[in-house]
């Protein structure tokens, strides 16, 4: 790679040629105040001008993120000159933007309030016209607040990136511009999936998931039965709400907090996961053996089934008919383990833990309760628990570690756990498949090839002497690419797992947010890496559990024994199973 | 899209494929689909995003950037006021007000029986004619306030003769 000397504040260095000025200026060690380059050039770069540097050669001032260095350039961040400009740059963004930071959810993550304390803006330095606003909260997900948006174009980027999709985009001309759905719809009359990873990069409270904190409060109140369950990818990420390194493995610490908040019992999602498991592998046998529609693809993340109905409605069919887990949990919550515990399914309150802002829409669904009762009635995000912990006076990282509740359910094998990141439930699905099919334990459990984080993996597996062709997607950007040889009748696979989130539920919509700016002891390089350390924490619970396969559950052995028969009986597609609507784009 | 007759589906499709080998063919496509159809609702832009593969947020943005794309259908006559600096300053307000008396629509509006659309543009560079109006390309110059109530009448004649 070719170089090229520079100078920054004076002083001499070495640095790439091709390298923006932000870019270079970081390799030497310095931070320009900015907003778009903490999250991977994903923004409409240049366009918020707080970076504005001085650099010899240029006319004018020039922002850092996009200019490139030369040869020979002189940059100055810390001349009057430069910090004005940055200053105005943020004050200019301040006004127009609504300034109710200590209500603002987002307080304390805003990237926005970071960058006017770095660059010292003043308050109601300019004040005047304001944009016309939207505020959208008719999803149950995610709320769109466009008086807090200053237009960066870094949620437009991500859903692009991520899912190919494009529901967000900058709309109208000038000082009306605003960031939104065609037509300033709701996300709730647009295809959008909710997966939320538009929130996980908004730098301001523009776009936040929806708070159910009260409802659980109201439940708690109303001396409520109230439970909760965990999913797998929350532990692996919970700790950074409280300044831990991320992928430190909080399961302790988590579930004491839990006890502490006043749950009446804290299970792991990841007993469901094994369940799941158990229906998911005999429903994905049945299909092999008896000609079912093949391939099977996992049901188990609730952006990708929303994607599914909104664009591939002719492929419903080949979704398997599991509901996923923490809605299979809450329904034996609601039904076996209320009948053997004397608790009136009316009185019982489940609130599931997701890493999801997805999950919050997907247990309003209809179809997913029993009896009239929904199977979950709540569902906080890892961020929202994280909150929760805080208020109630909790020192988490103090916290001495307890157990998860498992009288009767909540037990889990290490195939539960490995759920929350791509490739997961395909491995434990397969661990399960190929005893049932060979009537033998694989030798080495872990399956390397549908691990990381590569776009698509595939895979072939000689099971019982029948070799299973899979694939792993996530990211809908992804998964189109498996969807449309479906179509075209080219698929060569039996069995696909999709994940709505690029690297799974690790990297989820509801998970803690990675800003590097308040990150200042995490690697350089963070944005690159936390999910691959975040999966780790959980191949090592995975590894650490005395039981990895699902089948081997004696809570779900017993389970099946005492209440369901067997896999996919009627009793269990009564409970477990669900069904999928095509539906239609921008419906009215 | 349910609302789009067949034929309509197939002459958009069409001129989307006019410009497969184009790199960037969303302003040609949104331009003919303009000409053709004088609007470009969001079910066309729908269309428009599968065939091509532009999300439907890029091209509602790129619609609703430009003001020569329109999202509701325009008038048979389209009435352009200039108010670029030159005109401005030779009373192109009072003459946008004067139709706008006259036909009863705002600016950026349609009559109710779909004849007259009235819209304020910027410098359409006619400042030697200052101030100029153009009426489905042809061009009004220097034209007086008191000149508006006449125009209107004669393309209503027209109307009413045809």
């Amino acid at each position: 790679m070719a170089k090229v000397t520079i100078k920054i504040e004076g002083i001499p260095f070495e640095v790439e040629a091709g390298l923006t000025i932000l870019e270079a200026a970081k390799a030497c060690g310095f931070e320009i105040p900015s907003l778009c380059a903490f999250n991977h050039g994903e923004c409409s770069k240049g366009s918020c001008r707080v970076c504005l540097v001085e650099a010899t050669g240029a006319r004018g001032l020039v922002a850092a993120c996009v200019y490139p260095v030369a040869e020979g350039m002189e940059i100055t961040i810390s001349s009057p000159k430069a910090t004005a400009a940055r200053r105005t740059s943020v004050e200019l963004l301040l006004s127009n933007h609504n300034k109710n930071c200590q209500q603002c959810e987002k307080n304390g993550k805003c990237e926005l309030l970071h960058v006017a304390k770095l660059t010292g803006a003043r308050d109601d330095m300019y004040l005047g016209e304001q944009t016309p606003t939207t505020l959208d909260k008719l999803t149950p997900s995610i709320v769109r607040d466009t008086s807090k948006c200053i237009l960066c174009g870094r949620c437009v980027e991500r859903c692009k990136n991520a899912h190919g999709l494009g529901i967000l985009g900058f709309e109208q001309r000038g000082f009306n511009t605003i960031v939104a759905p065609a037509e300033d719809r709701s996300f709730a009359s647009s295809p959008c999936i909710l997966c939320g990873q538009c929130v996980s990069v908004c730098p301001t409270g523009a776009l936040m998931e929806v708070s159910e904190i009260d409802k659980v409060d109201e439940a708690m109140k109303a001396g409520k039965y109230v439970v909760v369950q965990t999913a797998p990818a929350v532990r692996a990420a919970l700790g950074e709400e409280f300044g831990m390194p991320i992928g430190t493995l909080v399961t302790g610490k988590m579930v004491a907090a839990l006890k502490r908040l006043g749950f009446k019992k804290v299970f792991d999602t990841n007993f469901a996961a094994d369940l799941t498991i158990m229906e998911e592998a005999t429903e994905l046998l049945n299909r092999i053996q008896n000609g079912g529609k093949l391939p099977m693809i996992t049901s188990c993340s609730p952006g990708w089934v929303n994607y599914a109905e909104y664009n591939y409605g002719d492929l419903l069919p080949h979704l398997s008919s599991c509901k996923s887990p923490h809605e299979m949990f809450g329904a034996i919550l609601k039904s076996y383990y209320c009948g053997k515990n004397g608790i009136d399914p009316k009185d019982m309150f489940v609130v599931s833990i997701m890493p999801c802002t997805a999950k919050k829409s997907e247990k309003e669904r209809p179809e997913l309760s029993v009896n009239g009762l929904p199977d979950v009635d709540a569902v906080l995000t890892t961020r929202e628990l994280g909150k929760l912990i805080k208020r109630s006076g909790i020192n988490f990282v103090k916290l001495p570690d307890a157990e998860f509740d498992n009288d009767i359910v909540g037990d889990y094998t290490g195939a539960g756990v490995i759920f929350g990141t791509t490739g997961g439930v395909m491995e434990a699905a397969l661990r399960t498949a190929a005893y049932k099919l060979s009537g033998k334990e694989l030798t080495k459990v872990e399956l390397e090839e549908v691990r990381g984080f590569d776009g698509i993996k595939e895979a072939a597996y000689d099971l019982g002497g029948k070799t299973v062709k899979v694939a792993v997607a996530h990211g809908m950007k992804n998964a189109k690419v498996l969807l449309d040889q479906i179509r075209a009748g080219k698929s060569e696979y039996q069995f696909i797992e999709i994940m709505g989130c690029p690297g799974g539920c690790i990297a989820g919509g509801g998970q803690p947010y990675v800003q590097p700016c308040f990150l200042p002891n995490e690697d350089a390089n963070i944005l690159d890496t936390y999910k691959a350390k975040r999966a780790s924490a959980l191949y090592q619970e995975d590894e650490s559990r005395a039981l990895r396969v699902s089948h081997k559950n004696p809570q779900i052995i017993e389970l099946y024994n005492a209440y369901l028969g067997e896999p996919n009986s009627h009793k269990a597609h009564e409970l477990l199973h669900t069904t999928y609507t095509a539906r239609e784009k921008y419906k009215n | 899209m349910a609302h789009l007759q067949a034929a309509a589906v197939e002459k958009i499709n069409a001129i989307c494929d006019r410009y497969v080998n184009e790199t960037t063919p969303l302003m040609m496509i949104l331009s003919d689909i303009q000409k053709e159809y004088g609007y470009i609702p969001l079910e066309v832009q729908e269309l428009v995003s599968a065939r091509t593969g532009v999300s439907v947020a890029d091209i509602y943005g790129v619609v609703t950037f430009y003001s020569f794309f329109s999202l509701t259908p325009k008038g048979k006559y389209v009435i352009g006021v200039c108010l670029g600096t030159a005109c401005y300053v030779k009373g192109a307000q009072q003459i946008v007000d004067k139709f706008s008396e006259v036909i009863g629509i705002k600016p950026g509006e349609t009559s109710a029986d779909g004849l007259f659309t009235l819209d304020a543009l910027r410098c359409i560079g006619a400042c030697g004619i200052a101030p100029a109006v153009t009426i489905n390309g042809k061009v009004y110059p220097k034209l007086t306030v008191d000149a508006v109530p006449k125009i209107v009448e004669e393309y209503k004649a027209m109307e009413a003769n045809a």
